[in-house]
């Protein structure tokens, strides 16, 4: 297969030209704004549609709107501007929309930086905004996985009729790799629960409000049996030489891939160390992590945060062996350092 | 003979009177010995015979509860 | 014996929720009298808002949606560009379209989205009890402004109608009323234009239309109606404001 250089963002977005998404709305946002820069130019000569909203509110709205007509649709921005979304992911995910949401990330509280950050995992593994949902969260680590994870989120959302978030480092958008560009997709799902006009048929309603209080806790049981569905069926991860491990390090998106060098490393050093690659943060491969806490002695949970999915992983540990964690903000840690905590761990534990 | 026909849906009326503030011929009032199934005395014709059909009533009504016919 | 005035078929038939003598449900039964006489029922896309008028997806009987607060215009416009032979309206209160929605309806105007918002602009905010909403007179008591509202505390009521005319997308901006048999024609009137400019794809089109709140302005139906008249006009003057003729 021939392969083209790509930067990720436009990797991302062309990925979801390829699903046949029919519409962005978005607003610009460092390190995000490629996506809508390639929607801008190429959705004019494809009958898409793009729009540049006045705000992150607007732009998840319009997303709103442009899932209820039945059309695959999507956003993208990154952590002050997915916090602004916050409101109408909600809505979204209670009126069961399917559509894209791309969190290109960089690091927070606040305005933050525009370096690339994972710090964003809780608020996109929570839900985020008000409620008891979930968003299914794909975290590429490279910029094929940027290509494919955006067809694939589409036919999730389609399949699951729920939002789907892709949360990339903002370095997975702005580097440049070879891919293979993907065939188009053919295959849609009907939606017969559109609002596209009644023609033929009961008028159908999009609609978030349930004032009965036995209906809010039906509707809260359809939703959570449905998570249940997403959390048996679509757990997914990347394991290497967790076989024999004394020590697992857990990472995802990029910092996956910069960490497998530091385990390659290590592994040279002599020490049995594996690796885990969450890539459905969620719902959250705690299966991977838990068999793997049956064999081995540590974990180590590497990120680009002061420690968020520490948590998850400690969830799924329930306490067999520790774990523990290296990070930082704003410097994406380079495979070095990264040998050089695991060398301390193991030197520290006799592992 | 009267030249127009009103129905009111009466258990929907919630009273509020704008319908026989607009009469032009003045002939509609509430029922104050009737209560209705919302708790309201609903509206009545007092004169059916001088409806001439104009549907001002209808027109005012903001619960759709009245329907008008006309020669 | 003709049928002079009759349920139009773009409503369910579903009882009204709002308080006697509200005049929400005379503006739902004109947008549904406008709808069935465009033929448009099967076509339309209708948008809600939060507030009084938030249960009417159960009222207007076509395709509908529940939008979150002042959020309708962008849901509009997700919808209309997608799908732009459909006819697709919201229907917005005061504090949903002019407070917390300020940014999306001047910026759906600004797009010139060919949208239609109907605009019920009561002066106060219903649902949640009578508190001051950005159309709130000068003067006007209500449970956040309990001395009357100030220039110098809450600023000045917002005339939408005007602010909306200013905008090159706007192609038609109209305030009526409905406090009356003749100005409850000339609302239909309105609405029916409204359509049709949309349909005409000349831009963005609303109306503002000045709706009483006897409950919460703490008078009867009938009183409500005065008070609309003598207050509110004259502060709000009714008519067009801009038109892009239909060719």
């Amino acid at each position: 297969m021939e392969k083209i250089l790509m930067k990720g963002n436009e990797a991302l977005a062309e990925g979801a030209i390829i699903a046949g998404c029919k519409a962005f709305f978005g607003y610009p946002i460092t390190p995000s704004s490629e996506i809508a820069e390639y929607m801008a130019r190429k959705f004019p000569k494809i009958d898409g549609v793009f729009v540049q909203a006045e705000s992150e509110l607007a732009a998840i709205n319009m997303v709103y709107g442009g899932a209820a007509t039945g059309h695959r649709v999507m956003t993208a921005s990154s952590g002050p501007g997915i916090s602004l979304k916050q409101e109408g992911i909600s809505f979204i995910a209670e009126a069961e929309l399917p559509c894209l949401i791309v969190n290109v990330s960089r690091g927070g509280p606040g305005l933050g930086g525009i370096q690339p950050a994972q710090s964003d995992y809780f608020q996109a593994t929570r839900g985020g905004g008000h409620g008891d949902y979930r968003l299914i969260v794909l975290a590429p680590s490279g910029v094929q996985e940027m290509m494919d994870f955006a067809i694939e989120g589409f036919d999730l959302a389609d399949r699951y009729r729920t939002p789907v978030m892709i949360m990339a480092e903002g370095t997975l958008g702005q580097m440049m790799e070879p891919i293979i560009v993907r065939e188009p997709v053919i295959q849609f799902y009907d939606k017969p629960w559109a609002t596209n006009g009644c023609q033929g048929r009961e008028p159908n309603i999009v609609n978030t409000l349930h004032l009965s209080a036995d209906y809010l806790e039906e509707r809260n049981h359809h939703l959570q049996k449905k998570y249940d569905a997403i959390a048996s069926r679509e757990k997914r991860a990347e394991s290497y030489l967790t076989e024999d491990a004394d020590l697992v390090v857990v990472a995802f998106g990029l910092m996956a891939r910069i960490a497998k060098k530091a385990v390659m490393e290590a592994r040279k050093s002599g020490i049995k160390v594996g690796l885990i690659r969450p890539i459905t943060l969620w719902p959250f491969p705690d299966a991977e992590i838990s068999k793997a806490a049956q064999t081995t002695k540590r974990f180590l949970s590497v990120e680009i945060s002061m420690g968020q999915m520490i948590e998850d992983i400690r969830l799924a540990v329930a306490g067999r062996v520790p774990v523990d964690f290296f990070g930082r903000i704003g410097i994406t840690p380079n495979p070095e350092e990264v040998f050089r905590a695991i060398m301390q761990v193991a030197e520290r534990e006799g592992i | 003979m009267a030249k127009g026909r009103v129905y009111f849906h009466i258990d929907q009326c919630k009273a509020c009177g704008l319908c026989v503030k607009f009469c032009p011929k003045g002939i509609l009032g509430l029922d104050e010995i009737v209560l209705n199934t919302l708790g309201y005395h609903p509206i009545s014709i007092l004169r059916a015979e001088e409806c001439s059909g104009c549907g001002i009533c209808a027109l005012m009504c903001p619960d759709l509860i009245i329907e008008v016919e006309k020669e | 014996m003709k049928v002079v005035a009759k349920r139009p078929e773009s409503l369910k038939d579903n009882k009204f929720h709002y308080c006697p003598g509200c005049t929400h449900g005379i503006i739902h039964r004109l947008v549904a009298e406008c709808l069935d006489e465009l033929s448009l029922r099967e076509s339309a896309i209708g948008i809600c808002p939060v507030g009084c008028a938030v249960l009417a997806y159960d009222y207007f009987n076509c395709d509908m949606l529940e939008a979150a607060h002042g959020r309708a215009p962008a849901i509009a416009t997700g919808i209309k560009r997608l799908l732009p032979d459909r006819t697709v309206f919201t229907y917005q209160g005061d504090g949903d379209l002019a407070s917390i929605g300020m940014g999306e309806i001047i910026h759906a105007s600004l797009r010139g989205e060919k949208i239609t918002v109907i605009f019920v602009n009561n002066a106060i905010y219903g649902m949640t009890g009578g508190q001051m909403a950005p159309t709130t007179l000068l003067g006007q008591v209500t449970t956040t402004s309990p001395y009357g509202r100030k220039k110098e505390w809450e600023g000045y009521p917002a005339k939408m109608a005007e602010l909306l005319a200013q905008s090159e997308g706007s192609a038609y901006i109209c305030r009526t009323s409905v406090h009356n048999p003749a100005n409850i024609l000339k609302t239909k009137k309105a609405i029916m234009k409204a359509l049709k400019i949309q349909q005409a794809g000349l831009g963005f089109t609303m109306v503002e239309i000045l709706s009483t709140c006897p409950t919460n302005w703490g008078l009867g139906p009938l009183e409500a109606l005065e008070w609309l008249e003598y207050n509110m006009i004259p502060y709000y003057p009714l008519g067009e404001l801009k038109v892009k003729e239909v060719e």
